[in-house]
């Protein structure tokens, strides 16, 4: 036995790695998506770990909703770079001017339309897996989604009709068509993900960290002010100090009111916070209670 | 707050455990207590279920709401699947894998234990030992879970009587005997008014023994990975050929059990050609020593033709390779089992053709017994004769989970149809 104890992390992260080995030795074409967000940063660690000194099996590809904070996709192409890995960008414009996505507004928020452009990118190039960075401590439909998720030939989830999965012996057999979402890491929680990016000296876009911004308090949260979302009448934009705990569409993407510099000033935080990731960040979560479950039955990530 | 900030998280250890329980026996009120009392439900969530426990026409807050999950469940009053909790404290980090309690229970309980470290079965101090509690026993064992913990739920409603809890350890203990269970530990408990759960209260002052999280916290599960025999199932190859690493060749995969150091011989199954690991290489750097459950790449020393499917392991401890084997086998489908058709097993890191062609018995899970059986169906716990195209490199389950379990694949509807343990009689 080695001296070292075998800390929580050091489980997640085999189980997280041994679960990449199976998607890359039994799946024909796999994908892993990477958004410039700190799930998926993670996921490229694991990535290395997993498959260094080789390339990795798969290429990388990013659903870009052209909603993206800037220093997120910068942040992105960097990574990219420093890996040199293959990144392949499907952006919702393309899915707009085809007229697979119709919006009502500019500035409607592209979340939900992010499936489409995701099923669309898998037809193009015939994934038949697609590796992602969900969690199941993260709302309650994940909390009883399957660690390989399987989907039918509309991108569909069936969360009455899921394979059993016993022991860490995964099923990964598709039909044509089908589709298998895997999520490596959907043991770990949003402190675990924050404790690895410290351990492992990840880099994070900046604006997880705290910064002065203009806002909009609307409804209970705020909005950062953006060429998307502008003062209603009778609001008021402030200058606060604010970091984003999650990282997507502008429209709908809430910073939190936080000083936390560093990473260990947000795991500080994150230990003591009382508000779950996506309650407090996501306008888009709070439509009804059922809005995850029902996105991800339309074929949602 | 402040004691949150101390919390050393990166030296916690991971422990997966099961509740297994019905509704009446207080499970969700219990899973609501930990994650209440461990501070793991958020205000954003306890709002939401405050919400819902009044738009339902009651009063205050319902915590078995919180392990409610999808519309569709909600909807129907009902707990469709396994679902997954997590919550810390300063020693551990945990998983609860929280199965619903009516009946498909032994198909999702099975799915849940398989990963656990430990069952909780919740007993009603007013029921005493059920038939239930016999068959969440009896499916623990079978998995081979290491750890149970009894806990003797509702002691309010019996006065905190210690002759009640006594009778029901001795009930349960002459019962447990005939099971393979190693370890049982038995806790008196209100989860409703939180005594022994993560506070004693002051009601059970008779009751010497740990409260539930610091039996949780405490309990060593160091041993419950097999920690004798190196089993290194090989997942990936790894052939960069690059310029550098023209002819590196990298086997990666998980040690499922034992440990392996530089320099140690080692066997390769099924072909059974010898070897000596040459390195034993990490993202980080390279190590002498590496144990279970670690993720790591072995090169050796000699070439040889190892594949995925292949198994590592240590010359002179070597497992079983074999064709034909009894094992239990836990059906899932609600497709019963065919014998004359070849199925699919994925064992380790090998899919194989198989055929399931005898079944010896099934075990009524209430009563243990066995009985003569011609079909297997959904939920069926089955004595079977399996026979494989190619061999499996495989110990019995109780001495190696890892090495022992498998699934059973629906070749043409590619659904996973049952689950299986070997049973290899010790010679």
């Amino acid at each position: 036995m080695s001296n070292r104890p075998f800390t929580h992390l050091d489980a997640l992260e085999s189980e997280s790695i041994h679960i990449m080995r199976e998607v890359a030795a039994e799946c024909a074409n796999p994908v892993l998506l990477f958004s410039g967000g700190k799930d998926s940063i993670v996921l490229l660690r694991l990535a290395e770990k997993a498959f260094r000194p080789g390339r990795f099996p798969f290429p990388l590809m990013h659903i870009d909703t052209e909603h993206n904070f800037p220093e997120v996709i910068a942040f992105r192409d960097r990574r990219v770079e420093e890996l040199g890995e293959r990144l392949i960008v499907r952006s919702l414009e393309d899915s707009i001017k085809k007229g697979r996505i119709v919006l009502r507004s500019e500035s409607q928020s592209r979340n939900p339309f992010q499936s489409v452009t995701l099923l669309d990118a898998i037809a193009e190039f015939s994934f038949d897996a697609c590796i992602g960075g969900a969690r199941r401590d993260e709302e309650k439909a994940r909390a009883k989604e399957r660690i390989f998720s399987f989907r039918d030939e509309f991108g569909q989830w069936d969360p009455k009709n899921q394979r059993p999965e016993l022991w860490d012996l995964y099923n990964t057999r598709t039909h044509p068509g089908e589709n298998i979402r895997v999520f490596p890491i959907s043991n770990w929680t949003e402190l675990d993900v924050w404790e690895y990016i410290a351990r492992e000296k990840l880099e994070v876009p900046e604006i997880y960290f705290a910064h002065e911004r203009e806002v909009i308090r609307r409804e209970a949260g705020l909005l950062p002010v953006s060429h998307l979302v502008q003062p209603k009448p009778g609001e008021q934009a402030e200058r606060m100090v604010v970091r984003f705990r999650t990282v997507g569409d502008m429209s709908c993407t809430c910073p939190v009111a936080s000083t936390a510099a560093t990473v260990e000033d947000i795991i500080a935080e994150t230990a003591m916070t009382r508000i779950t990731e996506r309650g407090a960040t996501r306008m888009d979560d709070q439509t009804s209670e059922a809005s995850m479950e029902l996105r991800k039955k339309e074929g949602y990530f | 707050m402040s004691e949150v900030e101390k919390i050393p998280f990166e030296q916690a250890e991971l422990l997966r455990f099961i509740t297994a329980g019905s509704v009446d026996d207080g499970k969700s009120t219990l899973i609501g207590r930990l994650l209440h009392d461990s501070k793991s439900i958020f205000e954003d969530q306890l709002n939401a279920i405050t919400h819902t426990t009044r738009k339902r026409g009651l009063a205050g807050v319902d915590l078995s709401l919180l392990t409610d999950g999808l519309q569709a469940e909600r909807e129907q009053g009902i707990t469709i699947d396994v679902a997954y909790r997590y919550f810390a404290t300063p020693r551990r980090k945990f998983i609860i894998a929280d199965t619903p309690g009516h009946e498909q229970y032994t198909r999702n309980m099975v799915t849940g234990a398989s990963t656990a470290n430990l069952a909780i079965i919740l007993i009603d101090a007013r029921k005493g030992v059920l038939t239930q509690s016999r068959r969440h026993a009896y499916l623990a064992s079978l998995v081979g879970i290491p750890h149970l913990v009894v806990a003797v739920n509702k002691m309010d409603l019996v006065d905190y009587s210690q002759s009640v809890f006594n009778a029901i350890c001795s009930d349960f203990s002459t019962f447990a005997e005939r099971l393979n269970v190693h370890h049982i530990d038995f806790i008196p408990m209100s989860a409703l008014l939180g005594d022994m759960v993560v506070e004693r209260g002051d009601k059970l002052n008779w009751y010497k023994g740990a409260t539930l999280i610091d039996l949780l916290e405490n309990i060593s599960i160091s041993h419950d990975v097999n920690q004798e025999d190196f089993r290194f199932p090989v997942q990936w190859v790894c052939r960069p050929q690059t310029k550098e690493l023209h002819d590196f060749r990298g086997y990666m995969g998980r040690i499922e059990s034992g440990s392996v150091r530089s320099g140690d011989a080692v066997t390769v199954l099924p072909s059974g050609l010898n070897s000596r690991i040459r390195e034993i290489i990490l993202y980080e750097g390279n190590i002498n020593e590496a144990d279970a459950p670690q993720s790591i790449t072995l090169t050796i020393e000699d070439h040889l033709d190892i594949s995925r499917g292949d198994m590592l392991v240590k010359t002179g401890d070597l497992p079983q390779v074999i064709s034909g084997f009894d094992a239990m086998l836990c059906w899932l489908s609600e497709q019963p089992l065919d014998p004359a058709r070849k199925y699919l097993i994925k064992h380790t890191t090998r899919m194989v053709k198989a055929m399931i062609g005898r079944i010896d018995y099934r075990v009524d899970v209430n009563t243990m017994k066995h009985e003569s059986v011609e079909q297997l169906k959904m939920n069926d716990i089955a004595h079977v004769g399996i026979k494989v195209q190619q061999p499996l490199v495989c110990d019995d389950y109780l001495r190696n989970r890892a090495t022992g379990c498998f699934i059973v694949i629906d070749e043409s509807s590619n659904n996973t149809v049952a689950a299986g343990m070997i049973s290899i009689p010790k010679s």
